[in-house]
């Protein structure tokens, strides 16, 4: 420890690296690129799970929609091929039957599934949308980000039927000029007039979403479009800690229960699971992460095999120098320290080299891919795993630096000293 | 200074073993220069790797200014050497990518001699061999005889009980060989305890006593009249 910290010490190293610059290039180039290979990748899939995050974090993770088809198998004494219709009442069942459900929202549609789409007008203007029919619990959900001065559906407007509406920005674009402040504004959606509460940003992610389609509350809905209690689907969101695929299945027993289907029958209810698909999205990027770990450390371990082998072959190279050190009065641990201290100088450096260009290219790779399509954002490095790759170098340069300083020990300076 | 006692040595060559010293009995004063001859095979390198403490005798006693050398390990062996033993070797053993001042620096680097007063002390022992303006030179750039002359302000540098010379002129032309005695003989006269091993008739008469060896036994062992390098160097 002592010698670790005396500037002769380093002297003596330095010396002793710089004396043979090829040699040190060619030992450091293994870590090197070890290093260099493991910050790039992780620090890409690090950017890859970003990238993921960003484009959905509209969407709850642990979300699925659930909607009802024909009935597959007779049942109850109902026959096969019974269309089956979800109702608004089936809400409070589902949720008291299933803790997990965090949040869920009915919705009806019209313009998806065959329906046939609103027609709006303004004035002059006129085209066809989908209208929703919504719940407040949907932004649980699915967030609709509002832009300034707006809001989304509320439990008012559910409990007074209000005629209000979210519209999406190319819908204000088509009906409302560009100087036109859209909230406060009036539409008319099939024949009834509502006011505009909000535009919503198009956000992507979930399926059915659009840039150009009209929120309306769920219950104005049904009164417009006469459908009573039936709802379309349901959009459910588990709680974080929940198994989704799971949680999906109970949802569906219990519709079953409510509906009296078949419970072997899978075809009358059907249901697209999106936290399993982000499940799996995220499993890739969590692999990715999981193979440059291992890519990484196989490569640093095999650069510093590489060190120790060349610093093996330095130590017979130096025997003579080492003979004569020991006749000056080195002690065998003072040489032992000065091949480990030679062969951990040597990781180090390979490696702090291999960081910094890591972190450069990882630096490039951001500046080149931003603003793209490319699902890839502030690729880094965490700290911990810098920590530790480097505290992974300290352990191995001085395990692999242990053989050549064992071998540099083991020769008697008598031998060393021999002439020929 | 140095008292040897029955002193054996033999080396294993396989199955058989080669007897090499066959009880050397030898003392030598504070302040000798003393030459050890003999033809090769005679021991006399054994004899000086054993006083150098770089090899171990199989029995018999060895003292070293009052010291009992024996048991030694590695650590212990190289404490000693750097506190009483001076080496010069036949091919100067310099340390080739370090400069003249940094290869005399060295043994006190072992000793733990500070930084400031390691490279004055060396600076000095270089002057003494007369070679201060040679001090950032690399053994490289330097001539046999200068080399040599390095080496020996290594040894000296640590301030050594006993100064060994293993054929300190083996590589050296003739007129340089007297030159590196006469340094030899002047660091002798300021009271150092010097041995020398070689062959060389002329070089042996420059000690002042010699000792032969033949078959691993001292057959002679004479004082003489100093033959002085100086007369043969202009």
């Amino acid at each position: 420890m002592k010698q670790l910290l005396d500037r002769d010490t380093w002297i003596e190293i330095f010396q002793s690296i710089r004396k043979n610059k090829l040699r040190t290039f060619l030992t450091m180039i293994g870590v090197f690129i070890g290093i260099y290979i493991y910050i790039g990748l992780s620090g890409a899939a690090k950017g890859l799970d970003n990238g993921f995050e960003k484009e959905f974090e509209s969407v709850a993770r642990n979300s699925m929609f659930v909607w009802a088809q024909t009935t597959s198998m007779p049942y109850s004494g109902f026959k096969t091929g019974r269309q089956i219709q979800l109702k608004l009442r089936d809400v409070e069942v589902l949720k008291k039957q299933n803790p997990e459900i965090m949040a869920l929202a009915p919705r009806n549609v019209r313009g998806i599934f065959g329906a046939d789409p609103g027609l709006i007008t303004r004035g002059l203007k006129s085209g066809n949308y989908s209208v929703f029919g919504d719940f407040p619990d949907f932004t649980k959900i699915a967030t609709k980000r509002i832009y300034d001065g707006g809001r989304f559906i509320n439990d008012d407007d559910i409990e007074q039927e209000r005629k209000v509406c979210v519209i999406g920005e190319r819908t204000q674009k088509e009906l409302f000029d560009e100087d036109e402040e859209p909230i406060g504004g009036y539409i008319v959606i099939d024949g009834v007039s509502f006011q505009v509460v909000g535009v919503h940003k198009f956000a992507g992610g979930g399926p059915f979403d659009n840039d150009s389609d009209i929120f309306i509350p769920f219950t104005t809905y049904r009164k417009l479009y006469n459908t009573g209690d039936d709802v379309s689907w349901f959009t459910i969101a588990a709680y974080d800690d929940a198994d989704v695929v799971k949680v999906e299945e109970n949802i569906k027993a219990t519709l079953r229960r409510i509906h009296r289907v078949d419970p072997k029958d899978e075809r009358a209810i059907g249901s697209f699971n999106l936290g399993e698909a982000f499940n799996r999205i995220f499993g890739f990027s969590r692999g990715l992460t999981f193979l440059s770990l291992i890519v990484g450390v196989a490569t640093i371990l095999a650069g510093v095999i590489g060190i120790g082998n060349i610093l093996l072959i330095s130590v017979k190279e130096r025997t003579k120098e080492l003979g004569v050190r020991r006749a000056m009065g080195a002690t065998p641990s003072e040489v032992r320290n000065q091949i480990i201290i030679e062969s951990l100088v040597l990781t180090m450096l390979a490696g702090i080299i291999g960081i910094i260009l890591g972190a450069a290219t990882l630096k490039m790779i951001d500046s080149l891919t931003q603003g793209g399509d490319f699902p890839y954002t502030n690729p880094t490095v965490p700290i911990p795993l810098v920590v530790g790759s480097l505290l992974l170098m300290i352990v191995l340069g001085i395990l692999i630096g242990l053989i050549p300083a064992q071998r540099a020990v083991s020769i008697r300076p008598i031998d060393a000293l021999r002439e020929e | 200074m140095i008292e040897i006692k029955d002193l054996h040595k033999s080396y294993k060559m396989g199955s058989n073993s080669l007897h090499v010293l066959k009880g050397i009995n030898f003392t030598c004063e504070d302040g000798e220069l003393v030459a050890i001859m003999g033809s090769s095979g005679s021991g006399k390198s054994t004899l000086l790797n054993i006083l150098g403490m770089l090899d171990g005798a199989d029995s018999g006693e060895y003292i070293l200014d009052g010291v009992p050398i024996k048991d030694l390990n590695e650590t212990k062996a190289a404490q000693y050497r750097n506190k009483f033993l001076g080496f010069v070797f036949q091919s100067f053993n310099l340390i080739n990518y370090k400069n003249a001042l940094e290869n005399v620096a060295l043994p006190l680097y072992y000793q733990r001699v500070g930084r400031k007063e390691r490279q004055e002390k060396a600076l000095n022992y270089l002057e003494r061999v007369g070679l201060k303006e040679w001090a950032t030179h690399l053994p490289s750039e330097l001539s046999g005889g200068q080399k040599q002359r390095v080496a020996i302000a290594r040894a000296m540098a640590a301030e050594p009980k006993v100064l060994l010379a293993d054929e300190p002129t083996g590589a050296l032309d003739s007129k340089t060989s007297y030159e590196v005695m006469d340094l030899i003989q002047k660091i002798n006269d300021e009271g150092n305890t010097i041995l020398v091993v070689t062959h060389e008739e002329d070089i042996a008469h420059m000690c002042k006593r010699i000792v032969h060896l033949r078959d691993g036994v001292i057959v002679e062992d004479k004082k003489i009249e100093q033959v002085r390098a100086e007369s043969y160097v202009q």
